[in-house]
């Protein structure tokens, strides 16, 4: 299926809709632990991943803490 | 309040602008700003908005300059070292611009001074380094209807937004809670191209001013990200989530503490 993630084109190699679980395997998103997931402009509870489905045409964005600024 | 002669030339770039005018310019000068964090991105935070003449700017940070922090905290000179940075940056800020009052706390931003600390400002900035004061600084806004920027960056990678309580997306909208202790490097850990709080921090600054002046659109319900080696900036649309726990429908935050679990011992001044 086709999907954008993080702006740019992407596609997995699965036909059938997936869950964020599953997609974040796929695409061996970074900081899987603690990345946040918006799908389709919704950002999703994190005990949402498991249910939550991923299909052809989706919009995905990963966002990541970032901390540093001072020291 | 009327410009004075020297107002006029020294602010005549920015008088000339539309957008600001002498109107905007005595609205800078009347402005109340709060930085936290003298560091990188603090650094150019603090130098713009002095130059600008934002009359009030107060400037919160406990540490001392060490010469590790000259590779990117431009506000500190080699001197410097040794120093508290707050004093350090006020140094500088009332060098480039005299007729400031800049008000230092030498403090990190804990559950008990923060309230206190933001109460009097227009507009407080995130400058800090770490997640236990960037989800503290979230908090206390959002409670005190405060608006403010977030800044974080990494290495080569940097994000901001502004939030303005009530309105927009909140800090915690799109990461309820601070990662555990130690899970995200720190920039101390995990290294920082110099370069990248200068732009970072500029974007922060130019909220600020453009708060004040009451002209343009905020960065608010976007998060913008900049990633300096792929030079590509990228604007992330974020909705108010109403399952946030500090400004959602059902808040389970409602007051302030500290998330000691993201405190690292730098934090707590060891």
């Amino acid at each position: 299926m086709n999907l954008t993630v993080n702006g740019k084109a992407a596609s997995i190699a699965e036909e059938n809709p997936v869950s964020v679980v599953q997609l974040l395997e796929l695409l061996q998103v970074a900081q899987r632990e603690y990345v946040t997931v918006e799908l389709n402009g919704d950002i999703l509870d994190r005990g949402d991943f498991e249910g939550a489905t991923v299909k052809d045409g989706d919009t995905v964005e990963f966002l990541y803490f970032m901390g540093g600024g001072s020291l | 309040m009327k410009l004075t002669e020297d107002q006029i030339t020294r602010y005549s770039r920015h008088i000339l602008l539309k957008e600001v005018g002498g109107k905007g310019q005595q609205k800078l000068l009347k402005g109340r700003v709060l930085i936290i964090g003298a560091g990188g991105l603090g650094a150019p935070i603090a130098l713009y908005l002095a130059a600008a003449g934002v009359g009030t700017i107060g400037i919160a940070d406990a540490d001392e300059v060490d010469i590790s922090n000259l590779q990117r905290q431009v506000i500190h000179f080699t001197p410097d070292v040794g120093k508290p940075k707050v004093l350090s940056a006020k140094e500088k800020m009332l060098a480039i611009n005299p007729e400031l009052n800049v008000i230092t706390y030498q403090t990190w931003v804990t559950a008990d001074n923060i309230a206190e600390m933001i109460k009097d400002y227009d507009f407080v900035i995130d400058g800090t380094d770490n997640f236990a004061a960037k989800f503290l600084i979230n908090d206390a806004c959002v409670l005190g209807g405060k608006p403010y920027s977030h800044g974080g960056i990494l290495q080569f990678d940097g994000q901001t937004m502004t939030i303005t309580p009530g309105e927009s997306a909140c800090y915690r909208c799109i990461f309820p809670e601070p990662p555990p202790k130690d899970a995200i490097p720190s920039c101390s850990q995990a290294g920082v191209i110099g370069v990248l709080p200068g732009v970072l921090g500029t974007l922060q600054a130019t909220e600020a001013i453009k708060y004040l002046l009451g002209k343009g659109d905020l960065l608010s319900s976007r998060l913008l990200t900049y990633s300096a080696l792929r030079m590509r900036f990228r604007e992330i649309p974020v909705k108010k989530n109403p399952k946030c726990p500090i400004c959602g429908e059902n808040p389970t935050i409602t007051e302030l503490k500290d998330e000691l679990d993201a405190m690292t011992v730098c934090d707590l001044g060891h």
